[in-house]
């Protein structure tokens, strides 16, 4: 009863000073909706956590300075030589500060973790068309932090100053330098001169530790917020409606679930760290710009950046005394733009193409949206190929193969592969939908055989349950949109080729598989 | 036929089923225990990690399979917070999950458009207060304001200015003069033809004057190699040729693509490779694009002997070394 009575009195005097009774009563007792891919974008928040606190300790012993200075530590190899005073000071965090090498690697480990989580996160959210109205404006946030976690992870893992990191830098520095016009004076701002100079460690550690999380801070918290006030979505399922949502209360049930959950998350990355080394910088040295280590690889979350630039060909003009470089402008910022740029905009593409603009609480069965599914395995299948090729050189020399025609293979891939990609998912989903028609109607296989009287063997379906029958029925199976191409005079209507064009795609959005109805099932019936 | 379609009807919220642990007190005790003994080894971690923080030495190794040797404080720090974390957690879920009410609960949803009223006298609201401000008809404050917000969010940018110099020509510049001496990097000491054997390649830097310091800057654009080869197996124009000696050929080591250092030389075939993105150039014919993304071939340096035999540059770069630029003009 003591707890019962402590409790009490804590919420008493908390609303005496506050006045919140009515606003946290709403609040601790909030429904979420249980399901384990909804924990994917948990394990980005916790990951952040882990991170800034990792963080922290690791700034009270860096150095973010590129001062030269001659190394005396604890790592024997490296002693005597010339180094910044950032790489001297990642040798110190990792040789001579207890536990130093553990926060580095459990740092490092997050992020990679941190990343991961966002991207499947986001797959969860776009197969399921968790975006739809009203959540567009959280989906533009997680792409923003998606970006920006890129970003951060790039300068994050630059801050060492090692020879990996320095190549890594070296080429942002070449893709700046790369932008037409003002280009080189981009470079020379953010490096404050020449590259590789001797700005831009401080620099990009005041970004790195300060502006960015400092976003990343304030657009957590507006992802969470809207979260929280538009209330979770939730699978379709039996009592479950686009006006409700079923599930357990934040008091107690998800404060133990999601706070022990950050524990387990923490317990693992802990545990990656402890026994899975990350980024020796102590093996690749210093930077210099005159050296370098074969079968350079950035972090993943980056591969598919390199392999862009990778797989691109020798494109240059030169024009009246300029030159653009093509082999860095295309796959190093424009495609890259195109990719993120459709992103952020997807909620609205889709809605514009399928005319729906009611608001969707209930996640779609990725089948259900055969469009949108083929669409995403398009998307992934292009990553994929790009993030293989920024590895390249790893396959070549781990499968014997010849680097010049992985990246040829490539080239043509990267054009040809996703379109297909697109159609077999397309079809893959329609046959899943023809699965749920047959299983709706005949029933399951049991893999039982009856001998009938005729002598004939037949298989004997069990009809499913009705709440089974309900998730594979419940979803809307919208017409395509209409648009007279010209009015009753039979003059052309205006924006009569987008309209057309926006027809067509509406058209191929809703195709499907008719969802059975009871009259079908009654109709099986009577045979 | 025209018949009406009829979906199916969703059946509503299952029964809930008990758990074991709802109706049997022996297995509610059960669950209880079980929770507290995955605390307390949270707590052995934690102890663990301490014991690790005090009493291994820093510079101890271990050899353990699979992981190999490893410093044993790290590992064990590490093993500790693991068992202390993770524990906790796993007592947490297991403890909501056994022993918290497992009901499920329905709450409602509110529609996000408020309520028709609501809207429309937000909107009125919206629409009074801006004709109050009267922007539209005080065109003059319209236009002045524009202006002068727009001046003011320049002045962040004019600030950021001095982030950096002008790059002027120094991008097409580097250290290289007529009669620079070539020095071997590490070394710094100058060589001779004879130094280099055929088929051997060496990473030279230009030659110091006195007071002078070599910095990273300089590095990034005078890194030169020098190759060796078999005079009769170049295929270069004449002028080129003139800028080799002994079958000895320079060139920037500086990728022409991204600014890599170019550093995988192949003797068998004489390619150089970048290993960032796998440009391969061909060394006898002046350093030609053979494949990937560079664009242009290393920049070659002109060189000769002085008069005690040393290597020295003929001329500086003919060229700008290293990623292209918008200001580059060949």
């Amino acid at each position: 009863m003591s707890v019962e009575k402590k409790a009490g009195a804590l919420a008493n005097y908390v609303d005496e000073r506050t006045g919140a009774a009515k606003w946290l009563k709403k609040n601790l007792t909030k429904v979420f909706p249980d399901h384990w891919s909804f924990m994917l974008g948990e394990i980005a928040l916790y990951s952040f956590i882990i991170l800034l606190l990792t963080g922290v300790f690791l700034t009270f012993w860096f150095d973010p300075s590129q001062r030269e200075v001659l190394y005396q530590g604890g790592y024997q190899p490296l002693s005597g030589i010339k180094m910044s005073a950032a790489y001297a000071s990642t040798l110190n965090i990792s040789f001579d500060i207890r536990g130093g090498l553990l926060m580095r690697q459990i740092h490092h480990w997050a992020a990679l973790l941190f990343m991961a989580a966002i991207v499947a996160h986001l797959m969860r959210v776009f197969f399921t068309g968790a975006f739809r109205k009203p959540r567009e404006f959280n989906w533009i946030i997680g792409i923003g932090l998606l970006t920006l976690g890129i970003v951060e992870g790039f300068l994050g893992y630059s801050l060492p100053d090692d020879l990996l990191s320095g190549t890594g830098i070296r080429i942002a520095e070449a893709i700046l330098q790369a932008i037409p016009v003002v280009g080189s004076y981009l470079a020379f701002f953010a490096f404050g001169g020449p590259f590789p100079g001797e700005l831009f460690i401080p620099r990009i550690f005041t970004v790195h530790v300060l502006l960015l999380p400092g976003i990343f801070l304030a657009l957590i918290t507006a992802h969470l917020m809207l979260v929280w006030y538009q209330k979770h979505t939730q699978y379709p399922g039996p009592g479950r409606t686009e006006k409700n949502v079923v599930g357990y209360p934040l008091m107690p049930v998800y404060m133990a679930k999601a706070g022990g959950f950050f524990f387990i998350v923490f317990g693992v990355t802990a545990f990656l760290a402890a026994v899975a080394s990350i980024n020796p910088i102590w093996l690749y040295g210093p930077y210099t710009p005159a050296q370098i280590s074969a079968g350079s690889q950035p972090d993943w979350y980056m591969g598919w950046l390199d392999g862009l630039v990778r797989m691109s060909p020798p494109l240059e003009s030169h024009l009246f005394g300029h030159t653009i470089s093509w082999n860095i402008l295309i796959p190093g910022l424009i495609v890259p733009g195109i990719l993120f740029t459709g992103m952020a905009l997807y909620p609205f593409i889709e809605s514009w193409l399928t005319g729906d603009k009611k608001e969707h609480h209930l996640l779609d069965r990725p089948r259900n949206a055969p469009n949108r599914t083929a669409l995403g395995a398009m998307s992934l299948t292009f990553i994929l190929i790009t993030l293989l090729v920024g590895g390249n050189d790893l396959l070549a020399t781990h499968f014997a193969l010849s680097i010049n025609d992985i990246t040829w293979a490539s080239r043509f891939a990267i054009f040809t592969v996703p379109p297909i990609a697109f159609v077999i998912t397309k079809r893959l989903c329609l046959s899943l939908q023809r699965h749920d028609r047959e299983l709706v109607l005949h029933g399951r296989e049991t893999g039982r055989l009856q001998l009938m009287p005729n002598g004939e063997f037949v298989e004997v379906h069990e009809p499913i349950s009705t709440a089974k029958a309900w998730i594979l029925t419940q979803h809307e199976q919208p017409a395509a949109l209409e648009f007279p191409t010209e009015d009753s005079h039979g003059v052309r209507a205006p924006k009569g080729a987008l309209n057309k064009l926006r027809a067509r795609m509406s058209r191929a959005a809703v195709e499907q598989v008719a969802k059975p109805t009871i009259q079908d099932a009654k109709e099986i019936e009577h045979h | 036929m025209s018949k009406q379609i009829e979906p199916f009807s969703d059946p509503g919220l299952p029964e809930h089923i008990h758990r074991k642990t709802d109706t049997d007190p022996f297995l509610e005790k059960k669950a209880e225990r079980q929770v507290a003994i995955l605390f307390l080894i949270s707590a052995v971690g934690t102890v663990l990690f301490i014991a690790a923080y005090i009493a291994i030495p820093s510079d101890q190794f271990i050899f353990l399979p699979a992981l190999g040797s490893t410093n044993a404080q790290q590992l064990f720090l590490g093993l500790g917070l693991t068992i202390a974390t993770l524990f906790i957690g796993l007592g947490a879920v297991h403890w909501a999950k056994a022993l918290m009410p497992d009901t499920e609960v329905i709450a409602e949803r509110h529609e996000f458009r408020s309520e028709e009223i609501d809207r429309k006298d937000f909107i009125d609201t919206v629409k009074t207060q801006a004709s109050a401000s009267g922007l539209g008809r005080r065109s003059a404050i319209k236009k002045s304001l524009g202006l002068s917000l727009g001046l003011v969010s320049l002045s962040p940018l004019l600030l950021l200015r001095d982030l950096g110099p002008l790059p002027k020509k120094s991008l097409e510049q580097t250290s290289w003069k007529t009669g620079t001496r070539l020095v071997t990097d590490p070394g710094n000491q100058p060589i001779k033809a004879s130094d280099l054997e055929v088929g051997a390649v060496a990473q030279v830097l230009p030659e110091l004057q006195p007071e002078e310091e070599r910095t990273l800057n300089n590095i990034a654009k005078d890194a030169v190699l020098l190759i060796r080869i078999r005079p009769e197996e170049f295929q270069l124009s004449p002028e080129r040729l003139s800028w080799t000696h002994e079958g000895i050929i320079a060139f920037s080591k500086i990728c022409t693509h991204m600014g890599c250092a170019v550093a995988l030389y192949e003797q068998q075939t004489k390619h150089l490779l970048c290993p960032c993105h796998q440009s391969t150039f061909d060394v006898p014919r002046a350093a030609k694009v053979l494949f990937g993304p560079a664009a242009r071939p290393l920049p070659q340096l002109a060189i000769t002997v002085d008069s005690e035999g040393y290597l020295i540059a003929q001329k500086p770069f003919t060229e700008a070394v290293g990623p292209s630029f918008w200001e580059r003009s060949s």
